[in-house]
């Protein structure tokens, strides 16, 4: 039937058709940069600076982490509301181990270089074992996540507290405060370095995926809309390593890099800080979790089990171990996200990631991840992440009243799940 | 189109058993299947028939008995022991992650990977193109989530994931009852071929007719107990109501 009227003229497409560009994706960057206009008229011009935009960059790192692992929980239907607790636990196992525990147990004199290698491996171990735990309780003993995590939020803020007897935790070892973001930045020469790299990656990327379609004789958008998409990507990483670079170091900071080396800064220097290895290490997570979720089997049944967990089951993939397995990752990544918020303090303190888990289930939720399960991206939740801290700190560089910040916020949540719920109503999508 | 039965059968369930909560969902039941036969699994609501083969199938694990496949005992503890035996299901409820799209649901648990260890979606999507050509000619949905699939051509996905995996048991429970006319043709037609490949299909349904006219036996189930096996071209559509209804087994047509 359908045969005898193909093959004429090829379909007229829409602009945004040929590119492929998920409409929905496009929708929340264009959120985020109606955001990131208004304040930045409404401060005017302080938002968009790269002092700003390298501040709100590194704020953003620590739930971001977390928001990625929380995607694969909320797609399999779970909720984890003790990532900010677990996060305590692991900084303050981490901070622990290089100014306590290590120095006193195994003699490892402060400043040795193995310290912070060894604290972030206990926290990473920690982390892991929790939520391997945790997914155990929900998996196998089939209680609630809900439940498992409502009980971890109280249990590991508390064990938190008991390990440091409420005590701030410090000063942590350079090597380990370099992850904090503004004192552990690459430099402008390997920041361009990285840019190119990541450009040439995605270019790559793109022409591998196309010739694999065609390779099985599968439809592939037109070859222009290739170059613009190429063109698009590699403009937003060139132009984001720009913004880093141009945040320049202050120079009495950089005097004092100078006086550290023996050596005198000569007059005039300057030198931007250009990518914190903190949203290096995003990036990193940000790739290795988007291939987890759509080129390896454990995120192909993490989808499946999070679309239809009877199907999953009768197929053959063993969801009680999923859930082990997804929680475990939460875990690390929490210990990962501790690090890093640690590291920005430059100390473990006794509140760190208090309410973060609130924060990073918004982040995810506004990113596009259904609670109904079997929906998310983990691009969506970093974005999510990005809007939630740009609302965030925007509305204090405006001097809206701490009140109106989180009744703000929190109206976002739940207007964007709105929003999410009349657009997927509209496009019949899922 | 007589079915052999020289050999061994290519199923045995003996005497099995399983219960819930105090409830005989299936008591002291047995069956069997030779290749290239169909047979018939009829009853009511709840007679068993759905839980006798998710025994089979590995969803449910028996109290009780003994499943032997090519004459050997089966160790079938989760639907995994089931595919390796050979044993394909299509579930009534079908069994689809309605998220992902046709491929990646007909592959499930079962992805086609690469060198690397990362899942090969371009080849999958070949494959699925290549098994639906023969299916469903029409399909052309392979990137739609098969939640956008109409009811025929979700069955269509959950008939090419048992299909193309080389079956050599295969399960069908109710699979036309969500089906048009055109489609439970296409469903009827499969079925003979695969009858004629060797291939052993235990078909529940609900429907008399359709049994009467795609199996060779039939195995009447009510309240958990089989009623009776008959050979259908020795029964009328009366006998095998009586069977189901009252639970009568017509004793002068009782087969093997």
């Amino acid at each position: 039937m359908a045969e005898t009227t193909g093959a004429k003229a090829a379909p007229k497409q829409g602009f945004l058709k040929s590119l492929e560009i998920d409409t929905r994706l496009l929708g929340m960057i264009g959120a985020f940069i109606a955001v990131c206009l208004v304040f930045n008229l409404m401060t005017d011009g302080r938002f968009l600076t790269a002092r700003n935009i390298f501040n709100l960059t590194i704020q953003t790192v620590s739930v971001a982490i977390m928001a990625t692992g929380m995607v694969f929980v909320i797609v399999t239907r779970h909720i984890d509301l003790s990532v900010g607790s677990l996060l305590a636990t692991c900084s303050a196992v981490m901070a622990m181990m290089q100014t306590r525990w290590l120095p006193d147990m195994l003699g490892l004199e402060i400043g040795h270089p193995l310290l912070p290698w060894v604290a972030i491996l206990a926290g990473l171990l920690t982390g892991a074992a929790i939520g391997a735990f945790n997914g155990w309780l929900v998996g196998y003993l089939t209680i609630p996540a809900f439940i498992v995590t409502l009980g971890g939020l109280l249990v590991w803020r508390n064990v938190a507290w008991y390990m440091t007897s409420g005590q701030t935790i410090g000063p942590l070892d350079p090597t380990y405060v370099a992850f904090g973001g503004i004192n552990g930045t690459l430099g402008p020469a390997a920041s361009w370095i990285v840019g190119l790299g990541a450009v040439a990656a995605a270019l790559i990327a793109l022409f591998a995926a196309r010739r694999a379609k065609a390779g099985h004789g599968q439809p592939v958008k037109p070859l222009w809309a290739e170059a613009v998409l190429a063109g698009l990507v590699a403009a937003a990483i060139l132009g984001f390593v720009a913004v880093l670079n141009a945040y320049q170091i202050p120079s009495a900071r950089l005097e004092r890099i100078f006086e550290a080396r023996g050596a005198v800064m000569p007059e005039g220097y300057t030198a931007g800080y250009g990518i914190p290895y903190s949203v290096l290490l995003l990036i990193f997570i940000a790739i290795v979790m988007t291939v987890v979720a759509t080129r390896t089997r454990l995120g192909r049944y993490i989808f499946a089990t999070g679309g239809n967990p009877d199907a999953a089951e009768l197929s053959g993939i063993n969801t009680r171990l999923l859930t082990v397995k997804i929680f475990a990752i939460m875990g690390a990544l929490c210990a990962l996200a501790g690090m890093v918020a640690s590291a920005r303090l430059a100390n473990h303190s006794n509140d760190i990631g208090t309410l973060d888990e609130l924060r990073v289930i918004a982040a995810a939720v506004i990113g596009g991840t259904a609670l109904s399960g079997g929906i998310g991206t983990i691009h969506g939740a970093i974005l999510g992440a990005l809007i939630m801290q740009s609302l965030q700190s925007g509305m204090a560089m405006v001097g809206v009243d701490a009140p109106f910040q989180n009744i703000v916020v929190g109206a976002v949540l739940v207007l964007a799940v709105l929003i999410d719920i009349l657009y997927r109503k509209r496009t019949g999508a899922r | 189109m007589s079915v052999d039965r020289t050999g061994t059968p290519l199923v045995e369930m003996k005497d099995i058993c399983i219960s819930f909560g105090g409830v005989h969902a299936v008591d002291h039941v047995s069956v069997d299947l030779w290749p290239g036969e169909v047979v018939g699994l009829l009853g009511h609501n709840g007679a068993g028939k759905s839980t006798l083969i998710k025994i089979l199938s590995g969803a449910y694990r028996a109290d009780q008995g003994e499943i032997r496949v090519n004459g050997e005992a089966a160790h079938i503890h989760n639907p995994r022991d089931a595919r390796r035996y050979n044993i394909e299901t299509i579930y009534q409820t079908l069994a689809l992650a309605d998220n992902l799209n046709a491929s990646a649901n007909l592959f499930l648990g079962r992805e086609l990977v690469t060198a690397t260890g990362l899942v090969d979606d371009a080849r999958m999507e070949a494959e699925t193109a290549k098994i639906m050509a023969r299916l469903n000619p029409n399909f052309r949905k392979f990137r739609d989530p098969v939640s956008a699939l109409s009811g025929g051509q979700r069955q269509s996905v959950a008939i090419a994931r048992a299909v193309y995996f080389n079956a050599r048991i295969l399960i069908m429970d109710e699979p036309t009852a969500a089906l048009g006319p055109h489609e439970t043709q296409m469903v009827s037609e499969l079925i003979e071929e695969l009858k004629r490949q060797g291939i052993g299909i235990f078909l529940i349904s609900h429907d008399i007719h359709d049994v009467m006219k795609l199996c060779d036996r039939a195995s009447v189930m009510k309240n958990g107990q089989l009623v009776g096996t008959v050979d259908v071209a020795k029964v009328t559509d009366d006998d095998l109501l009586g069977m189901i209804i009252l639970g009568k087994h017509p004793g002068q047509h009782a087969a093997a």
